[in-house]
Parts: structure tokens; sequence; C-alpha cells
């Protein structure tokens, strides 16, 4: 048998998509733009949160989002119809996430002149995308009502790597088994500092709230 | 169910490392996996079969998985302990100011060429 020769090389397999992450965030500063990585579960209600916050916010801020699903155009169609704003579609390639090459090239296809905030709406999942770095000043995710309120036990890593919560669905509470206290003892179990916000996507109820912590956030990034 | 994703960026590193080293063939590579890495090994293993056999530098290259334990480091009272066990509260004081000192490794160790 051949003698086998050892190549030692002992590297992270994230560690060039942090570098690329690192570079972007960098990049985002230096030209003001605010990038959120908005990810959850499929059906939480990601883009019914955003058109609602999108509303508004779009005479306080310039915006564009970018929706990054495996397949169809149907959430990037129904944003810009539904806001009018700036609203591309990243197709993952049957990737279960985006990471911060893929995230750089889409931003390729936005046009960021004058843009404050752009939201990137990541692929519905709770597991893969939170492994990867998407060059995002924030992470952000939202849990809804009919998940259940131990999603945070079952998803460590995802709530642990995000600064905010958004609880939506909150109207349809008295029909399901969700304790809103427990779910925040397990969200801060995971991560002391994330904040925790209850909204109702359908009603508008609580968004303002987003709204605001998303104003306050560019805001402080653009100084 | 993210690990065929994990397996196209070992690919991606592990041509670039047989590059430099001007190696055309790689036997094995040997992967360090954290116990809280949220990969499962078997996925691993399978998805690199399916993936690495369409390269040509790694038709019918083994990937062998080194487990690294999870430990977690208490600040409270300074001791360690397994992870996996006793979760982010110390065991030994009960504190939860605790951080995971290792175990959440998805890391190239080598790679083996003949």
């Amino acid at each position: 048998m051949d003698k086998v020769k050892v190549i030692e090389i002992k590297k992270s397999v994230f560690a060039d998509n942090d570098r690329d992450a690192d570079s972007l965030r960098s990049e985002l500063k230096s030209k003001g733009v605010y990038l959120l990585n908005l990810m959850s579960s499929p059906g939480s209600g990601k883009t019914t949160t955003l058109i609602r916050t999108i509303n508004l916010l779009k005479d306080k801020l310039r915006i564009a989002v970018m929706e990054a699903d495996i397949d169809s155009d149907v959430d990037a169609v129904k944003i810009k119809e539904a806001t009018g704003i700036q609203s591309i579609q990243l197709h993952t390639g049957g990737m279960c996430h985006l990471d911060a090459e893929m995230t750089r090239q889409g931003l390729d296809n936005v046009m960021l002149e004058g843009v404050d905030l752009v939201i990137l709406e990541n692929v519905g999942n709770l597991v893969c995308p939170a492994e990867f770095d998407t060059g995002a000043v924030r992470n952000a995710m939202i849990l809804s009502v009919p998940e259940g309120d131990d999603k945070p036990l079952k998803y460590p890593l995802m709530f642990s790597v995000c600064d905010l919560v958004i609880i939506n669905k909150m109207d349809v509470l008295p029909y399901f088994n969700f304790d809103l206290e427990k779910c925040k003892e397990y969200v801060k179990m995971r991560n002391p500092r994330a904040r925790v916000i209850p909204i109702c996507a359908l009603n508008g109820e609580g968004v303002e709230a987003f709204a605001d912590w998303l104003l306050e956030e560019v805001t402080n990034w653009k100084q | 169910m993210h690990e065929l994703g994990i397996v196209f960026y070992i690919i991606r590193d592990v041509k670039q490392a047989a590059e430099q080293n001007g190696v055309e063939h790689v036997s094995a590579v040997v992967m360090n996996i954290g116990e809280v890495s949220t990969i499962v090994p078997e996925y691993l293993t399978d998805c690199w079969r399916w993936a690495a056999d369409k390269e040509e530098m790694l038709k019918g290259c083994e990937l062998k998985i080194l487990t690294v334990p999870a430990i977690t480091h208490c600040d409270s009272c300074g001791e360690q302990y397994p992870t996996v066990k006793f979760g982010k509260k110390c065991p030994h004081c009960g504190s939860d100011k605790t951080w995971l000192l290792q175990g959440n490794e998805v890391e190239i160790k080598e790679i083996e060429v003949t």
C-alpha cells in the first residue's frame, strides 16, 4: 500500500464566510446602509410583517427588500405591490440558507444609492440560516404563536444569534397553548440581551414597536 | 438538514488546500466536529459520499469524523463540566454565567493523500 501523507489544514468551515461577512459589514457601514437579516420558519408571517413595517417607515427611511427563497418570486412581487419599494428576489439554488457571498451578489442587484435600510428575508428555516453570518448588522427572527413557546429550547443557535425576537400572530393566542412569559424566559436563556416584541401583523398591533426599533437601529448605524 | 451545504464548503476548502500543495487526489479528509455543532455526523458522511464522488479529485475520498466533546466553563465557580449532560446551568454551583469552551467546531483538521 502507498504511504499516506497527511497535510494539516486546521481551518473552520465557517472561516471564509465569517471573513466575507465582516468585510461586507464594513463596506455597508462606509456606505451608510443598514442590513437586517430576518429569519423564521416558513409561514410565520415574515412577508405580512414586512409590508406593515415598511408602510410605517417608508416616509422616514429609504428601504429595499431582498427575498431569498429556494424558488419562485411570489414574496418579492407581493412586497413590491403592497409597498411600492424596491424588492428583488434571490434564489438560493436549492441551498437552505444564504451566506455572505450570496448576500453580496444579491446586494449587487439592488440600487443602493440613497438607500438607508435593506431587509434580507432569509430562507424560512430555523436551523441553517443561524449558522451563516450574512454580513447583516443585526439578526432578527419571527416566531409565530402556533409554532409553540418551546422553540427557543429546540433551536438554541437561532435564538442565541438573534438580537430581536418578534412574536407574531398574537391574535390567535387564546386558541393555542402558548405561554408568552415562558417564551420570553426561554429566549433570555439563549440570549440575555435579546429584545422580544409581540405583534399581530394581520391587524398591525405592536408593529410600531418593531418599526421604532428599526428606525433607532438605522439612525445609530449611520452616525 | 444543512449538512449538504456544509459539505460544499468542505469540498471548496479541501480542493483549495490540495491545489496549493500540488495534490491531484485526496484519499481522506479528517474533520473535527463538536458535539454541539448541530452537525449530524451520519448525514454529513452521506452528503459527502454523494457530493465528493462528483469531483475528480475526491472520488472515493473518505470523510473521517473526530468528535470534539462539548465542555462548558463556569465563570462563577471556575469549574468545567460536560455541556450535553448539564446544559447552560453549572452543576457545581447552579450559576448560569457559563460559556462554551469547546464543542461547536466544524473544522477541517487534515487531509490524507497517497
